[in-house]
């Protein structure tokens, strides 16, 4: 994802001289194309995300369209009152990119895992958030960023994510992109994890159960219309992220259903629970701990299609505990 | 109106604003009074019919808390009617205790958490370096505002990008929130620290008029570094009871206490 998000902001800056690309010394081997080809446009800002958002505000006052750059959480919490007053208040052309979304970086450590991002950022008024789910998506969510005014969020994977989307797809800001057709239950997930929902949905067909499956790039805002369609046409909507289910995808989805007066469908939120995870491994063996396997999945589609287990009983959202020992505390 | 009478009507304004609008930091904006009226009264170039001129200097202030003061200036020198300055504080009102730019003409950028407008300036004025613009960036920054990491950071990278349309202000007045500077997270040497890191570095007294005019106004680039003018000043100056003292950074002067700010201030004419 980040080698495409790349690729596309040097197309667009070649042609754009008020396009500025500011790391937060980030992006080994990642960003040398921009910095070579576009020297004066490229900047280094040193391990100083708050200096380097502030700047990157003074500059987008200053006309400039701005992307900020670093990866988990640095770009976003450490700087987020430089976010909310500098950015957001002041509507300032600033796009925030943060690579390793969820566990990408898993085997780094709690540190380096970012799994409260987009409720933070969704909570920051003017932002648009968006978290794409392949590379295809990234192409064009980079695009639309740049065009869009004001501030954005765009969470990225890592590198070497295959695609999703066979070809190129109509990406519109705020529109979720349909992938699969379905009855009964319709999966909607944001983010890197759509590889594994899209896999999930195919095992199930295999099965000979059929979901549908839309991918939300756009979390905020997020696509209300397709919503209130979705939540009459089928029996139960199941969120998916690779994120706490406090306050992300399940959460502004569970905001517009709680808005409906009789919604036909359940919601189950596929997702982190709010915790940390001290387990060591790379991003599959993470997804793999905290229910975010293709199988695990897929057996939530499966429960609910049958009508068994504690999905289908009324528990509103899975995933395992962070951590070792579950606390009463912990929701 | 010379620089002068232009500091003691802002200091008028900051007296009337806090009073009518029961709020506090008087005692900040009493502080930067003739910094801002040699600034909005002589140095930065403007055009307040047109606020955002391509080619007027930039101020920021970042020590948000005094922007009664900014909001004073302005009125002033004709960025819009003195009579808004009465809705300060008020319920319904564009001018909030903090500054904020919203419907108000000639502020760049609002401020109220401390350790933001250098970095942001430090932007605009990278900006006009690749732009090849000719205008300067000022910001002003409070004391204990140099507690904040945020702005270290800050003074590392203008020094880096040679930043020498950036214009940095300490209003040096020896007390922050809840005592003096020196008490609570000592700065000195604060010039040797900014000189160390990279910035051209004066120290004036931030009261007299001379001193603020040719410091604000010596050709900036004879300096391929960012400047930083250290601007010794007293807290609450221009009324006696009010100088030096920690409580006016939140106590607002009501009854006979407004009437002698006033008066003070009448009398220093």
């Amino acid at each position: 994802m980040r080698d495409e998000f790349i690729r596309t902001l040097t197309q667009l800056a070649r042609h754009d001289p008020n396009l500025f690309l500011i790391t937060g010394d980030l992006g080994f081997g990642v960003l040398d194309h921009f910095a070579d080809e576009l020297p004066g446009q490229y900047f280094n800002a040193g391990v100083a995300e708050q200096n380097m958002t502030g700047v990157a505000v003074g500059l987008a006052l200053e006309g400039k369209t701005v992307f900020t750059y670093s990866i988990a959480n640095f770009p976003t919490l450490r700087c987020l009152e430089q976010i909310r007053n500098d950015a957001c208040y002041h509507e300032a052309n600033v796009k925030i990119v943060a690579i390793g979304g969820g566990f990408a970086y898993g085997a780094l450590g709690f540190s380096h895992h970012a799994t409260e991002d987009l409720a933070v950022m969704r909570s920051m008024p003017q932002m648009t958030v968006v978290a794409p789910g392949d590379p295809v998506e990234v192409r064009a969510a980079t695009r639309a960023i740049y065009q869009a005014r004001g501030p954005c969020y765009l969470r990225l994977g890592r590198g070497g994510e295959a695609a999703v989307h066979p070809k190129e797809v109509d990406f519109t800001l705020g529109r979720a992109i349909k992938l699969l057709d379905g009855n009964e239950i319709v999966y909607l997930a944001t983010g890197g994890i759509l590889s594994n929902v899209f896999q999930a949905c195919q095992l199930l067909k295999t099965r000979g159960r059929q979901a549908a499956l839309y991918s939300i790039p756009t979390v905020k805002p997020i696509d209300r219309e397709l919503l209130e369609t979705l939540a009459q046409r089928f029996r139960a909507i199941v969120t998916v992220e690779e994120h706490s289910v406090i306050g992300g995808l399940g959460g502004a989805v569970a905001e517009i259903l709680a808005s409906i007066p009789q919604p036909r469908a359940i919601l189950k939120m596929i997702g982190l629970r709010s915790g940390f995870s001290s387990v060591v491994g790379d991003q599959e063996y993470l997804r793999k701990t905290y229910g975010l396997s293709v199988q695990a999945i897929e057996e939530i589609g499966w429960e609910l299609l049958s009508g068994t287990g504690s999905v289908a009983a009324g528990l509103n959202h899975t995933g395992r505990f962070f951590g070792p020992v579950p606390s009463p505390g912990n929701t | 109106m010379n620089t002068r009478a232009l500091a003691l009507r802002i200091r008028r304004h900051a007296i009337e604003m806090t009073h009518s609008g029961n709020s506090s930091h008087v005692g900040a904006v009493l502080s930067i009074a003739d910094i801002l009226a040699v600034l909005y009264g002589q140095v930065m170039a403007k055009r307040p019919d047109d606020p955002k001129w391509a080619n007027r200097d930039r101020f920021i202030l970042s020590k948000g808390h005094a922007g009664a003061g900014i909001y004073a200036a302005l009125a002033e020198t004709g960025y819009f009617s003195l009579d808004q300055l009465r809705t300060h504080y008020k319920n319904g009102s564009l001018l909030s205790g903090h500054l904020s730019h919203l419907g108000i003409p000639g502020v760049e950028l609002s401020t109220g958490s401390l350790g933001h407008g250098l970095s942001v300036a430090a932007g605009m004025a990278l900006a006009a370096k690749h732009d090849g613009g000719s205008h300067r960036v000022f910001v002003l920054m409070s004391d204990g505002e140099c507690d904040e990491g945020s702005n270290w950071e800050a003074i590392l990278f203008a020094a880096h990008h040679r930043l020498s349309n950036l214009v940095a202000i300490v209003d040096y007045n020896k007390l922050q929130s809840l005592g003096s500077v020196e008490e609570t997270i000592q700065l000195e040497p604060l010039a040797e620290k900014w000189r160390v890191f990279g910035w051209h570095v004066v120290e004036i007294d931030g009261h007299d008029h001379d001193a603020l005019l040719n410091a604000l106004s010596v050709d900036l680039a004879a300096y391929p570094q960012p400047t930083c003018i250290i601007a010794h000043t007293i807290k609450g100056k221009g009324v006696s009871f009010m100088e030096n003292s920690v409580l006016w950074h939140y106590r607002s002067p009501q009854g006979e206490e407004y009437e002698r700010a006033l008066s003070e201030l009448r009398a220093d004419t």
